[in-house]
């Protein structure tokens, strides 16, 4: 399968990453080939195969619900870019 | 200093008072600073190194030491360690200091072990070469012109180069094992689950385990045994009882194991280490094993099930880097979603980009089906042949690498070659299966060749015996 630029776009957008024309060209070239070849897979008949999805052999293994507050308020915010003394500082959002 | 191969060397030069603890830290301080070209670490502890050796000497005066006293260990820049910087070798995490320490880092201090520093490493550990680390590609110390493997490259280099006695690495397709071969040390992933990742920053969650690269097998037994085992922090992890691994070493059992005719039938592998590999296969045979040829059908399908999977799981695990809460954060910004944008644009490097695409690419609507589910439908394929040969055979044998240490930027502008060299070593990934690297030989140019153990699930106690066994008889023929 091969993709085009529009897919490009809309996939950078949902992967929140942004390319410059040149880089765009160049992710799509790669992608490309890398899908091609990906698609060795279709010569599999997995048709009757359910797919594989948990890999531990653990189910639900719970701890008591006993809330504990491991991280203080400043801990939490130790390494925040920007901050104010309660909260995560971020560019605003409503106009 | 000497240079020691084991923790029990170490031991016994401390209890005849050759060495101290402090003495040991020292000395592979002024080697990592010796050898600071390597680019092994990234960063030393120096003062709390010395402060926890002294604890252990003065431990090992009064009897109390631990089991791990006098082994002195590298973190892989992938493992959190309280109060200490933690990136993932990459500039998403500039600054990022962790506020809890790793279970299985926490396990080895429990034991008095002495942690040296933060190790380098391909960012995000996605690389087989070590060249997409933000601080620059190690080198391998047997040919500087060289990659040592990745992702785990600082991890191996610094147990190549003398720079620890151990490291802690993580292992997702290859990433201890492959490292370890081009650099001649032992490369250890155990059975996922095993080890509790509470602090290991996740890659792709469904591959992902803590490894061990280390001069002996014996040392790799007994860190699994410190560090494996149920965790409250890790609901994933193995509830099974940990075995003393270190003391289950002897064997005098013939065992049954296979080799995957496929395998040594692919065009990209090396003639040296095809040869290399099939003398030992020899050895063992004549030994008095039972050695026999299998065929995996799935030998082409692998990589790509592989690099689909994690692709997809990554582009989820990596959405967390968004610049608010920790990290790099754009100057850039116009508003919050040209933030997110230009923050990830900017602090991750270009394979992890790359890798991102593709994961959300395989996971978007219009291609969930034919990517993701289609290598989901495959990876149970490969796992139950896998686990269908494992249950015939005791051990499945094949090259670590299909070649030895390749020169730095040789496969830097193919993606698919670069992805190519972890051919051998994902089926295990793929399976959940232990596997191991053994150093067992040198190729003309004096590059080290790695042999691959695969053994069944939880089956540990064999693989490391007879790791141990094949090392300890290279050594009396050689």
């Amino acid at each position: 399968m091969s993709t085009d630029i529009q897919t490009i776009r809309k996939i950078a957008h949902l992967a929140r990453l942004e390319f410059n024309e040149e880089k765009e060209q160049e992710m799509l070239q790669e992608l490309n080939k890398i899908l091609n070849w990906m698609d060795q897979l279709r010569a599999l008949d997995t048709e009757q195969v359910e797919p594989l999805i948990h890999m531990s052999e653990e189910v639900n293994v719970l701890r008591d619900d006993v809330a504990r507050n491991t991280t203080t308020h400043e801990e939490a915010l130790l390494n925040a870019p920007r901050k104010d003394s309660d909260y995560f500082r971020v560019p605003k959002v409503m106009e | 200093m000497k240079q020691y191969n084991s923790l029990r060397d170490v031991r016994t030069d401390l209890t005849n008072g050759e060495v101290t603890c402090r003495q040991l830290v020292e000395q592979y301080l002024r080697n990592i600073n010796e050898k600071a070209e390597l680019n092994a670490f990234l960063e030393t502890f120096d003062e709390e190194a010395l402060a926890q050796a002294d604890a252990a000497d003065r431990k090992l005066a009064n009897g109390t030491a631990g089991k791990l006293a006098g082994m002195v260990i590298g973190i892989k820049d992938v493992l959190a360690y309280q109060g200490h910087r933690l990136q993932a070798s990459s500039q998403i995490l500039d600054g990022f200091k962790s506020l809890y320490t790793a279970t299985a880092v926490q396990r080895l201090l429990a034991e008095d072990a002495v942690i040296i520093g933060r190790q380098n490493c391909d960012e995000f550990a996605m690389g087989a070469s070590n060249e997409n680390s933000s601080f620059g590609p190690v080198l391998n110390a047997d040919d500087h012109s060289r990659v040592p493997g990745g992702s785990s490259g600082g991890s191996a280099v610094a147990v190549q180069a003398d720079l620890c006695l151990a490291s802690i690495g993580s292992d997702t397709g290859g990433s201890v094992r492959q490292p370890a071969s081009f650099c001649g040390v032992v490369g250890f992933k155990p059975t996922y689950s095993r080890i509790s990742r509470y602090g290991l920053i996740a890659y792709a969650s469904s591959f992902d385990q803590i490894g061990i690269i280390s001069k002996s097998v014996e040392d790799a037994a007994l860190l699994l045994e410190v560090m494996a085992g149920p965790d409250a922090y890790d609901s994933t992890v193995s509830q099974r009882d940990v075995p003393a691994y270190s003391g289950l070493l002897a064997t005098d059992t013939r065992y049954k194991i296979g080799y995957i005719r496929d395998c040594f039938e692919s065009e990209g592998l090396d003639a040296e280490v095809k040869d290399s590999i099939l003398s030992i296969k020899d050895m063992l045979r004549e030994a008095g094993h039972t050695v026999e040829a299998v065929d995996f059908p799935y030998l082409d399908y692998i990589v790509p099930t592989y690099y689909i999977l994690t692709t997809a799981e990554a582009s989820s695990n990596l959405g967390r880097y968004d610049g608010v809460k920790y990290g790099y954060r754009t100057d850039n910004a116009t508003d919050l979603s040209s933030m997110y944008k230009k923050t990830r644009a900017e602090g991750f490097g270009l394979e992890v980009q790359r890798r991102i695409m593709l994961g959300t690419f395989v996971l978007s609507a219009d291609y969930y089906d034919a990517y993701y589910t289609k290598a989901q439908k495959v990876r149970r394929l490969i796992k139950e042949k896998t686990d269908e040969l494992l249950q015939t055979y005791d051990f499945l044998i094949l090259p670590t690498a299909p070649t030895t240490a390749f020169k730095l930027g040789e496969n830097t502008a193919n993606p698919l070659a670069m992805y190519l060299a972890d051919i051998f070593t994902v089926q295990a990934s793929l399976a959940g299966v232990p596997a191991i690297s053994i150093p067992v030989g040198r190729d003309a140019n004096g590059l080290s060749i790695g042999l691959q153990l695969m053994s069944r699930s939880f089956g540990e106690p064999a693989l490391l015996a007879f790791s141990n066994y094949i090392l300890d008889k290279i050594t009396v023929e050689a």
